[in-house]
């Protein structure tokens, strides 16, 4: 294994894009090092991005969203007041993966880029609206979060193809977004299955939503029928239940040790509300 | 498989060694630096036990390479008691409250303990069950390890 220490985006894409044999980027680690000790991967070429500049930044935006740097950690963005309120969500979600040893390391972007359906903050990344900017050796361009995640373990990064920052939108007045997840324990566990929403209110009615569900189809998804269940609503006991009806009909999980279809397809519903609820209350100023 | 060689800060002194890159910092900490008090569990990131602090930041070593460190500060469970031998009154309050049985989750507990106290003084218990959740423990259960270091904590900000 050769271990590579690139000095820029444009340096890691060349290496990457020479290699012949099996390529991992190194960010926080906690999936590749994992990987490497089951022998399930053992790249020929790890590199790692960490001292690019830049990388460790979470910066505003002159359009007043957020940049989040590729080796930023968990533990960091939890640690970032501002963003936080912007985009609580985001930070909850992120900080529901591992233990306080995992949140040292793990970023944003890993998570992301490892591909698991199960993945906790994806699905808070889809309903925000979250972008990242690519660079591969066709150049540069940017893509919606949704798109990443192709199938389990897989995504849309061609060879040589790497994330550079992922993009928080401007958070905007009468914004709430939330993510919840279940599991069987109340830490360190794999979610069974995760929702995410997004919405944003003028007076009490939402304007905007985006809901997305984790665990419960190959990939992390919007599911943008839920969100329509809600929009043009104050949130009444109608909408929940419209909520909670689509969100069930959009789960296509499988059975696992971790859950059957059938439950997963119920809790589905109980998160979407429930999350739902939370991102409305927060967008009230009523939770925090 | 050619080593690279790294340097680095363990417990405020320069260290250096030769890493194969698969190796992880445990493994580092442990074979090339003598400092075994690091324990592997799992390997995998699931138990804590390999708890260290890299530049102020909690991690699990098994889950950072050895040439990840080239240029970081690294402390572990050896650098916790003073140089002259005396003990961090985490470490006492473990012992008093006999948090401990063979001792081998304990180096990444106090370490672990030790970071929370550095950015929490005054944790609530539920606080301290949730930080620590990542550190597994085979013997003693977890009640006396979590009053031993809210113990601690309050001594602390007595003595501070
Ligand atoms: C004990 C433990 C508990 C965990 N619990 C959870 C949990 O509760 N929820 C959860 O979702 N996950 C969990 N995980 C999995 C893991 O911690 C997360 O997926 C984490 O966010 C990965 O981030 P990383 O920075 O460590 O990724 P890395 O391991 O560095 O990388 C992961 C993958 O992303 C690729 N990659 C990294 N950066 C880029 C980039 N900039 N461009 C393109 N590709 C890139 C790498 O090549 C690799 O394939 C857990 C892991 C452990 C060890
Ligand atoms: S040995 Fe590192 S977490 Fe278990
Ligand atoms: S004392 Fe034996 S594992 Fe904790």
């Amino acid at each position: 294994m050769h271990y590579h220490t690139p000095a820029s985006f444009e340096e890691a894409v060349r290496i990457a894009a020479s290699a012949g044999g099996v390529t991992r980027f190194l960010a926080g680690g906690t999936d590749v090092l994992v990987q490497l000790r089951a022998g399930a991967v053992t790249p020929d070429d790890l590199i790692d991005l960490k001292h690019i500049p830049g990388v460790h930044d979470i910066a505003a935006t002159p359009q007043g969203g957020w940049r989040i740097g590729v080796a930023v950690s968990g533990a960091e963005l939890g640690e970032h007041a501002a963003l936080k309120r912007d985009w609580p969500g985001v930070v909850e979600a992120m900080e529901l993966v591992g233990s306080t040893q995992v949140q040292g390391r793990a970023t944003l972007t890993g998570n992301l880029c490892n591909g698991s359906p199960a993945a906790d903050s994806v699905p808070a990344l889809v309903a925000a609206g979250a972008r990242v900017a690519v660079t591969g050796p066709q150049g540069s361009r940017e893509m919606a979060v949704e798109q990443v995640p192709t199938g389990p373990g897989k995504t849309a990064l061609g060879p040589g193809d790497l994330i550079t920052a992922i993009t928080l939108p401007p958070r905007g007045a009468g914004g709430g977004d939330a993510y919840q997840r279940f599991i069987p324990r109340t830490e360190m566990d794999i979610a069974v299955v995760g929702c995410a929403v997004n919405l944003t209110l003028e007076g009490d009615v939402i304007t905007q939503a985006r809901v997305a569900l984790g665990a419960v189809a190959p990939t992390v998804m919007l599911v943008p029928e839920a969100a329509e269940a809600i929009i043009s609503t104050t949130l009444d006991s109608d909408a929940l239940e419209a909520l909670v009806k689509v969100a069930r009909s959009a789960a296509r999980p499988i059975s696992d040790k971790r859950g059957t279809a059938e439950f997963r397809t119920d809790i589905a519903g109980v998160l979407a509300r429930r999350v739902a609820e939370l991102a409305y209350a927060r967008a009230k100023g009523r939770a925090k | 498989m050619s080593k690279i060689h790294v340097t680095a800060t363990v417990n405020g002194d320069s260290v250096e060694f030769l890493a194969d890159p698969r190796e992880t910092l445990l493994d580092a900490l442990r074979d090339h630096l003598g400092l075994i008090g690091s324990k592997e569990g799992c390997g995998t990131g699931d138990c804590g036990a390999c708890s260290v602090l890299l530049d102020g930041r909690l991690v699990s070593a098994c889950l950072v390479l050895g040439v990840e460190a080239e240029g970081h500060e690294i402390e572990t469970i050896e650098g916790m008691a003073g140089p002259d031998g005396t003990l961090h009154p985490l470490q006492r309050k473990f012992i008093e409250h006999a948090a401990l049985q063979c001792g081998f989750c304990t180096p990444g507990f106090l370490v672990a303990s030790k970071a929370l106290l550095a950015k929490t003084p005054d944790p609530t218990e539920e606080e301290v069950r949730y930080w620590l959740a990542g550190n597994l423990c085979r013997c003693t259960g977890y009640d006396k390890i979590i009053r031993a270091v809210m113990d601690a904590a309050a001594e602390m900000r007595g003595a501070a």
